[in-house]
């Protein structure tokens, strides 16, 4: 499809230890239109942040690119050479990874702080700009005006978590990564933060990869979303379809085992563990754990199909 | 013998710093609470960040001193206890914390956690006996022993550390377990399991539950009764039902309206929007405030507010509001609940 921004095809990111190849990311494939917002849910170990990282290609040794393929805007961004990625981080694609809020630097001004992220991805901006353009982005998140000359212990979390809004949209890119990027936060600010970020992508038309656990967040947020499991898409399917008939069995139990404050139900628990990467269980990787398994599922990976239009999932059920 | 296994009465706790009261922090502002013997009840403690709510159970587990009140074991005061009294008092009140990777020594085995309860508790001096009690009381979690003992910390997932946990906790003969935030680490798929063991503990064996937590929707699935917190003071308490599908303090209300529910068909209803940030703003002088401490945030407070902390007024059976919209037993809510649109 052309009016895909981005594009992600067999993506594998394997982290080699002395033991092996530990699997995070094991052909993965998936697209996000202009525009959209898209989830990619997975619990701990799932290999979510790995995408993510892998998408801005910070991974770092023992973690490595093993194949596949990213395209933004039909360009492969793996062959791309490091000056050349940093000019495609921030101006088209910025990532608010996890923790981000914990990560401004406490002895530097929010104000520096935007300013040297800017400068560092856009040399031919003028201090005057860059000074105009952190007031704009103020505004963009509901900030004070006061807020760049404060430092980071002088805001909450709400707050410090805003200002990783304002500096991944500082130089208008098209596409942002946000990983887990509300998870330290209270319920009521939480909401404030995705309302915040939601405008935001609203008013400038970008495309958003939401990243994350919390299925009554990513409900709340997301077009489109993937589930993921043992480093592996299990399903993607628009929200609505997936909360209300998932395909997978997998997601399934993952929507029945997430309690709600809407009516009360018995929990649906998932028996067994998490898969090992290292070693990871011949054919699906989900069978050791799930109540449909056929011998097909033991001796078989199930590919990613499409099964009704604009469905995909990795199950020999379908 | 008292009525009561934990009562707290009027309890409150400052944390005193600084030069002048603005520097205050009340973390827990009088409160009472009790767990009565023989009934075994999940009673629900739930608030963001900052209520007060782990001072509450350092509090209850006798880990602080609180700066007014009493904690009270089986009618006694608990600060007053001599030794004997306070080793009965760590076995009959057990405790699960949050993080369940931070509690075990990553040099031993899981067995260390048991054999260091049995020695500590003197629960009995046969090892045939012990080992039966530890095996019991995995069984209990459900987990197989065969496959827990004798291994590291570092072999489980959190799921099954913290089940390990409470297998320990079991293991003391606990009339109470204080559990502060025990699912809030573990993931989605292994959290049901675990909610499933606490009200079995409940259910099977009589234990009742201190449950404090951040997550209103665990708290509605086990809990028998909630107490919801805000800036250390008790806004709304009463049977998990009313509480959770009537709220009728505004700041319940938007709380429950703020949590985001796993149905892309019933979104937030509209933006709730800040006065200039002015809600997040942390460093409020709580200490100084008089009345009610919501009121800066609240769309429906009044004068009266602000002039005294409101007390509490019945809204129906056992479910008490400390809002003054309720005080000549106005029981009109007009509030943005969800449950009312419902």
């Amino acid at each position: 499809m052309t009016d895909n921004i981005l594009e992600v095809e067999d993506l594998r990111v394997y982290y080699r230890t002395r033991q092996g190849h530990v699997k995070a990311v094991n052909g993965v494939s998936f697209g996000v239109r202009k525009g959209e917002v898209f989830g990619i849910v997975g619990e701990s170990g799932s290999g979510k942040t790995t995408v993510a990282k892998a998408l801005v290609r910070v991974v770092k040794p023992p973690c490595t690119i093993e194949g596949g393929k990213i395209k933004i805007n039909g360009r492969d961004t793996l062959s791309l050479s490091e000056d050349d990625m940093r000019r495609i981080r921030w101006n088209t694609l910025s990532l608010i990874p996890q923790g981000s809020m914990n990560s401004l630097n406490p002895v530097m001004r929010v104000e520096r702080q935007i300013a040297d992220g800017i400068h560092t991805h856009d040399r031919s901006m003028s201090n005057r700009a860059i000074r105009q353009r952190i007031g704009e982005l103020m505004g963009m998140v509901d900030l004070p005006s006061d807020t760049p000359r404060k430092f980071p212990h002088e805001l909450s979390g709400g707050m410090k978590q805003r200002v990783c809004i304002a500096m991944a949209v500082a130089l208008n890119p098209q596409l942002i990564i946000a990983d887990e990027f509300t998870s330290a936060l209270d319920v009521v600010v939480q909401r404030v933060v995705v309302q915040t970020l939601k405008k935001v992508i609203r008013g400038m038309d970008l495309s958003l990869i939401s990243i994350g656990h919390n299925m009554g967040l990513q409900a709340q947020l997301v077009d489109r979303m993937a589930i993921v499991y043992g480093g592996r898409i299990a399903e993607i399917g628009k929200v609505s379809q997936i909360y209300s008939e998932p395909l997978h069995p997998y997601t399934k139990l993952l929507i029945g085992s997430v309690p709600s404050i809407e009516t009360k139900r018995e929990l649906k628990t998932i028996g067994g563990f998490p898969p090992s990467l290292l070693d990871p269980p011949p054919g699906c990787i989900f069978h050791p754990r799930c109540p449909k398994a056929m011998d097909l599922c033991k001796k078989e990976t199930p590919e990613c199909r499409e099964i009704e239009p604009e469905r995909f999932a990795a199950c020999h059920l379908y | 013998m008292s009525d009561y296994i934990i009562e707290l009465k009027n309890v409150s706790k400052i944390f005193k710093g600084g030069m002048s009261r603005k520097h205050w922090t009340v973390a827990l502002d009088n409160f009472s609470l009790t767990v009565e013997d023989g009934r075994a009840e999940i009673q629900t403690i739930a608030g963001e960040s900052g209520s007060g709510k782990t001072t509450l159970a350092n509090m209850v587990l006798n880990f602080l001193k609180p700066t007014a009140g009493t904690v009270y074991y089986n009618g006694k005061d608990i600060r007053r206890a001599d030794k004997k009294e306070r080793l009965q008092y760590r076995k009959d009140v057990q405790v699960v914390f949050q993080d369940p990777f931070a509690v075990y020594n990553p040099f031993f085995t899981i067995d260390h956690v048991f054999n260091t309860m049995i020695r500590n508790f003197s629960i009995t001096d046969n090892t045939d006996e012990a080992q039966d009690r530890v095996h019991d009381s995995l069984r209990v979690v459900g987990l197989d022993p065969s496959e827990v003992l004798r291994k590291y910390p570092h072999e489980f997932s959190g799921g099954q550390l913290q089940r390990i946990m409470i297998a320990r906790a079991f293991l003391a003969g606990p009339k109470v377990i204080v559990a502060d935030e025990p699912v809030s680490m573990i993931d989605a798929s292994l959290r049901a399991k675990l909610l499933e063991v606490l009200l079995g503990l409940k259910q099977d064996y009589g234990i009742s539950f201190l449950y404090i937590t951040h997550d209103l929707s665990t708290a509605y699935h086990i809990g028998d009764s909630t107490m919801i917190l805000y800036r250390g003071s008790l806004v709304e308490h009463g049977g998990t039902e009313h509480v959770l599908k009537n709220a009728r303090h505004p700041y319940v209300q938007l709380l429950l309206d703020s949590i985001p529910l796993p149905n892309p068909d019933r979104l937030w209803e509209d933006d709730y929007t800040l006065q200039a940030g002015k809600d997040l703003e942390e460093t409020e002088a709580f200490a100084l405030i008089e009345g009610c401490k919501f009121r800066m945030r609240c769309p429906r407070a009044t004068q009266v507010c602000s002039e005294a902390p409101p007390p509490f007024f019945e809204v129906s059976g056992n479910h008490h509001v400390a809002c003054y919209l309720y005080s000549d037993g106005n029981t009109d809510v007009g509030g943005n609940s969800k449950s009312e649109n419902a």
